[in-house]
């Protein structure tokens, strides 16, 4: 960067090169601003500013009408100290941890077969694509897809009446926590099985074959050598699950037929009531419960890592 | 290893069983609703089926019988094409900003990664108080695409991080010693080199926002996207003419994700040959 002190005698030839040589040293300095803009700019409109103003207008009064600009803390008092808050909040934990065990048990079981059991990396690949490719469609249509299998009238009641194991459909299939937990599997299984397998192909062979070599048992590898090492694929995939499901609304609606809460569909819920401030409050709050428990399984591992 | 090749042990079999289940539980539901929507007439909502007929996929095209459901789709497909583009071009451009040190840098991945766990539904009330309070019209091709791009652009970024990590300098520094400019080091290096995974970041960008629901809530205005029309029959439709559409959007993604996969195989697969025949 130390430009001066040119010699007076420099040729006007040499000069020429060197001033665009500033001109260079200045626009790769610049580039890296004008390269990340564009990702900056969005994210500030459409993600700090949306969230900046989600916190400013939790403190605003309201009527049935319309909003106001104010500064009152009755939305957080009533969200606080209503009893039905902590029941959701309860219940969408509930529906969280639920999902979690059971997606990290699929995921894990899964990543592990198509990292550790199928040896031909063409075979790897496809069958790691039918695992994903669901992802790329629709979740509403996912959801829907439940019900030919679910309902009063669906396969697994007709199934079960046929088999003689019960002889009244059972209700709770459709339209309950069970299709509410079953859907968000379905849904999210996914997301712990790409980052899991991610971590388990960058596992060193030789590492399972010197504990092997050493007399371990295969259940001994998976716990002792592949699990520890695979720990950051885990960790992601919980971020993700966990998050996705104590922020959903759609699919605790469309499953549970109105019959089951979570937070996000509270704040659905105000928002089409028009009771803006009321639903900002509850999504500050469910936001800081949200990044405390992301915070904590990020002190696990650090993403910046393992990409 | 290949003294073992050639047996298998019970594990790898009750693995291979639990996979396929997996994948039947993946499957199995949208396979049935495809069989579902070719109901007879007088056909309902789940098994038996009551005759075999293109009914509900009639009944889908006619305007009063479903909404909107001809202008949602093209919405969606340009909300989708549009989301693409940007989030390619965007998280590129990010890519390589982030291959330096620059102020800020981390406080902008921090940003990008806070947008994946934000719940979309405040990203969805936010940008909708926003607009309300500012005074402007939320619309699917100014409000909804920002909020799609805040849950598109990270998977992009995170998608060019890892092709950057990955990246080997030493084509560029000899592209350099050969006297190219760092335009032409770009154009004729770097992005051949990059293209398949773009195309990758590219199916993230259209399929993830033609399917989002949660962030489009809010922020798209007085003319729904596909997903938004979907869910609005789910509550006042109760025929089978739910799956028709179920099964037609979900062919599409299957093309649409096909068309891209195909794209990759076909790059991967001239690349092979040249490299060959340069060997």
């Amino acid at each position: 960067m130390t430009v001066s002190a040119v010699p007076s005698e420099a040729s006007s030839a040499s000069a020429a090169p060197r001033s665009g040589g500033v001109r260079r040293s200045v626009l790769r300095r610049v580039a890296p601003y004008l390269q990340a803009g564009p990702l900056a700019l969005t994210l500030l409109v459409f993600l700090l500013i949306p969230i900046l103003t989600i916190v400013a207008v939790s403190f605003w009064d309201y009527d049935s009408i319309r909003i106001y600009p104010d500064f009152v803390l009755t939305n957080y008092e009533e969200l606080l100290t209503s009893p039905v808050t902590w029941k959701t909040y309860l219940n969408t934990v509930k529906f969280a941890a639920l999902t979690w065990v059971i997606t990290l048990l699929i995921g894990f079981t899964v990543a592990y077969f198509l990292a550790f059991h199928v040896r031909s990396t063409t075979w790897q690949m496809v069958l790691f694509l039918v695992c994903t490719i669901p992802f790329w469609t629709s979740n509403i249509i996912r959801m829907i897809s439940w019900i030919p299998f679910l309902g009063r009238n669906g396969l697994l009641n007709s199934g079960l009446i046929s088999a003689g194991l019960i002889d009244q459909p059972l209700e709770f299939l459709l339209f309950s926590d069970f299709a509410v937990v079953l859907a968000f599997v379905h849904l999210y299984a996914l997301f712990m099985v790409v980052p899991i397998f991610n971590s388990m192909m960058r596992i060193d062979r030789a590492l399972v074959e010197a504990a092997r070599d050493g007399g371990a048992s295969a259940a001994q590898v998976v716990w002792n050598v592949i699990l520890p090492l695979a720990k950051p694929g885990i960790a992601i995939g919980s971020i993700f699950v966990v998050t996705l499901v104590m922020g959903d609304f759609i699919t605790v609606r469309l499953m549970s037929g109105g019959q089951s809460a979570s937070i996000g569909l509270m704040i659905a819920n105000e928002i089409s009531l028009l009771q803006y401030p009321a639903a900002a409050a509850n999504a500050v709050v469910l936001l800081a419960v949200v990044l405390i428990m992301v915070v904590a399984m990020l002190r696990i591992v650090d993403i910046r890592k393992e990409l | 290893m290949t003294g073992t090749s050639a047996r298998r042990g019970l594990s790898f079999y009750l693995l291979a069983a639990f996979f396929g289940l997996f994948v039947l539980f993946l499957y199995g539901p949208i396979a049935t609703i495809t069989i579902l929507s070719f109901q007879g007439p007088e056909g309902g909502l789940t098994f038996p089926m009551n005759g075999v007929s293109l009914h509900w996929f009639k009944n889908l095209f006619e305007q009063q019988a479903v909404g909107d459901f001809g202008g949602s789709f093209r919405r969606s497909i340009a909300l989708g094409l549009t989301v693409m583009v940007l989030t390619v071009l965007f998280s590129l451009l990010a890519g390589f900003a982030f291959r330096r040190r620059f102020l800020g840098s981390g406080a902008l991945f921090y940003l990008a990664v806070a947008s994946l766990i934000v719940p979309s539904i405040l990203v969805s009330l936010g940008i909708g108080l926003l607009f309300n309070i500012l005074g402007f019209e939320p619309t699917w091709y100014g409000s909804a695409l920002g909020a799609h791009l805040t849950w598109t652009l990270p998977f992009g970024l995170l998608i060019v991080f890892a092709i950057f990590n990955r990246f080997n300098p030493a084509y560029e520094e000899a592209a350099r010693d050969l006297g190219a400019t760092p335009w032409q080091t770009v154009r004729h290096v770097v992005l051949p080199i990059l293209l398949p995974s773009l195309i990758g970041v590219g199916l993230f960008g259209f399929t993830l926002s033609y399917d989002e629901f949660a962030r489009t809530l809010m922020t798209a205005g007085s003319f729904n996207t596909l997903p938004l029309e979907i869910y609005g029959m789910t509550t006042n439709v109760t025929t089978p003419v739910l799956y028709a559409l179920g099964t037609l959007t979900t062919l599409f993604s299957f093309t649409v994700i096909g068309l891209f996969l195909a794209g990759v195989m076909i790059l991967r697969r001239r690349r092979l040959r040249r490299t060959g025949a340069a060997a």
